[in-house]
């Protein structure tokens, strides 16, 4: 069974689970806040409510992943106070959400480490994935082919991605396709063909980030948006949180709750 | 008597509930993934290489060749070792080495598909790029992956129809004179001949159903693979990357490739099975 797979299924099995512990415990208890959505915020999320539940053990915050779009399915069915979503709402979801960003994360182009090119424009990077550059040499690199590396359709970065730099081209086809951040990491860290994207908070030192437009990829031009390739993390809801939910919210957005999520390396919302 | 026919009754029930389910689980996937099909029609659907689910083109040929490809792929590696080892345990090996190797073999197919994936990432891929160029990911990996993965049902299904055949047929053909390996080849598997056919056909099914572990090493590219160090994506593959985010049309046309899975898979089994049978029929000739 894939992950995905699994992932649906611990979520159907985690609503059906809750719902009997509220029915065993006469309503005693409210059921826990539920955070549902995309991988790339999920471990943020989850080192957040581990400092909150820290600082007040009587509330009860959970979170699980399933991708953005599946977050906010999550959301319409009710199986989530609040959806995490790593790209913009598009025209269609906007106006059915209330959406606050809670931080930025930068988009990073990551290369091999034996790799020599060190900056690419986005109109480079646009042809590199498209499939119109097919040699390293074309951008200055050594001569070799170039291997993009794509994530999965419906992938949050991806989108964000696909936005930022695609603009209408298409990602090649021969674009090997991985469905983590750390699948994608572990085919860059092997491969000195390969150029990929990723969360800029997750590239460590084994992979190397490139300059775009000569604008180095850091957390202080996230912030002073002169790096152009940055997305929004969201927490989405519908309609007014439940009060424990929007204790927590505040929590998140509280000076204490940014300063956790750049020392996690993602750059502060404001 | 009439407790008899009680226990029969509840039995049977029992019995239909499960089949029941197989029939539910048909007519919810052609139920879900046919209108599509029909929307798009075959050419658009099953012999386009256009997946864009963005720009609404499901076309799923290249996902069909992958699939087809590696399972090949997956059969030749598993039924000659697969069928290797078989032929070794039961004829050639002593006693008390079988009875270690063989529940050893056997454990194989208890390892979850995701550690042999993962298996094929850290050591297969690398080694592939590495040494014969490529992605690393690729039909060749897949292939080996998925080759060691059926090795057990190959090997012990074949184990026990080389055993079933009755011990005089080997007897009479060493006392005409025949060498051990020719009594093998020209009597054992033969007589063994549908049994065998029997254990590919249930390695294949793996093999085409696998999803986790080639996820992992394969690539998920939407090109047709043309050497066997190129990428491929499988159907498999496709439903399980794609289905956690999929909506509307896009939620369709993932069903709609598990129904081609579906029928491919009953193509598969109907050939073999009929194979099998004629096998059974010139046997008892």
């Amino acid at each position: 069974m894939s992950l995905k797979g699994l992932r649906s299924v611990s979520l159907f099995t985690a609503a059906f689970a809750i719902g009997v512990f509220c029915a065993g415990c006469g309503g005693k208890h409210a059921r826990a806040v539920n955070l549902v959505g995309s991988t790339s915020v999920q471990p943020f999320a989850e080192f957040l409510a581990e400092e909150y539940l820290t600082a007040h053990p009587t509330e009860n915050v959970e979170v699980q992943g399933g991708g953005s779009t599946a977050g906010l399915q999550a959301v319409i069915n009710g199986l989530a106070d609040i959806g995490m979503c790593s790209r913009s709402l598009t025209e269609e979801e906007s106006p059915k959400f209330t959406a606050t960003v809670i931080a930025r994360d930068g988009l990073a182009i990551v290369v091999n480490q034996s790799n020599s090119v060190t900056t690419l424009t986005t109109e480079q990077l646009r042809g590199l994935f498209s499939g119109a550059i097919r040699n390293w040499k074309e951008v200055g690199g050594h001569d070799g082919p170039v291997r993009p590396i794509t994530r999965e359709e419906g992938s949050g970065t991806r989108e964000s991605f696909v936005h930022l730099v695609m603009a209408k081209e298409r990602i090649s086809k021969s674009a090997l396709t991985q469905e983590s951040n750390g699948a994608v990491k572990e085919l860059v860290k092997g491969d000195s063909a390969a150029i990929g994207y990723m969360s800029l908070g997750l590239v460590g030192k084994e992979l190397k980030a490139i300059r775009v437009d000569d604008v180095e990829a850091s957390r202080e031009n996230v912030l002073n948006h002169s790096y152009k390739l940055a997305r929004p993390f969201l927490f989405v809801a519908q309609g007014p949180l439940r009060p424990d939910a929007q204790r927590f919210m505040d929590f998140v957005l509280s000076k204490e709750g940014q300063q956790a999520l750049e020392s996690e390396g993602l750059v502060r919302a404001q | 008597m009439k407790q008899d026919k009680a226990i029969a009754f509840a039995l049977m029930l029992i019995a239909l509930s499960a089949v029941s389910g197989l029939a539910l689980i048909t007519v919810f996937i052609f139920k879900e993934g046919l209108p599509l099909i029909l929307k798009s029609g075959a050419g658009g659907f099953f012999f386009s290489t256009d997946w864009d689910p963005k720009a609404k083109q499901f076309g799923i040929f290249s996902m069909i060749v992958g699939s087809l490809v590696v399972t090949a792929g997956a059969m030749i590696i598993g039924t000659v070792f697969g069928l290797g080892l078989a032929i070794v345990l039961t004829i050639f090996c002593p006693k008390a080495l079988a009875a270690i190797l063989k529940p050893l073999i056997e454990l194989l197919a208890g390892i979850p598909s995701v550690v042999y994936g993962f298996i094929g990432v850290v050591t297969i891929v690398p080694f592939i790029r590495d040494y014969f160029g490529g992605p690393g990911l690729s039909v060749l990996a897949t292939s080996i992956v998925l080759g060691v993965m059926v090795l057990p049902t190959v090997t012990s299904i074949s184990i026990d129809a080389l055993k079933s055949v009755p011990r005089s047929y080997w007897e009479g053909s060493i006392a005409l004179g025949a060498t051990e390996w020719q009594s093998t080849h020209m009597v054992m598997l033969k007589a063994a001949r549908s049994g065998i056919v029997a254990a590919i056909i249930l390695g294949m099914g793996r093999a085409v159903g696998e999803t986790m572990a080639v996820i992992m090493v394969c690539g998920n590219t939407l090109e047709i693979p043309s050497t066997p160090l190129d990428p491929l994506r499988t159907l498999t593959s496709n439903i399980a990357l794609e289905m956690g985010y999929a909506t509307g049309e896009h939620r369709e046309a993932l069903f709609a490739t598990a129904v081609t899975l579906f029928v491919i898979i009953m193509i598969l089994n109907i050939a073999a099975l009929t194979i099998a049978r004629r096998g059974i029929m010139s046997n008892n000739r």
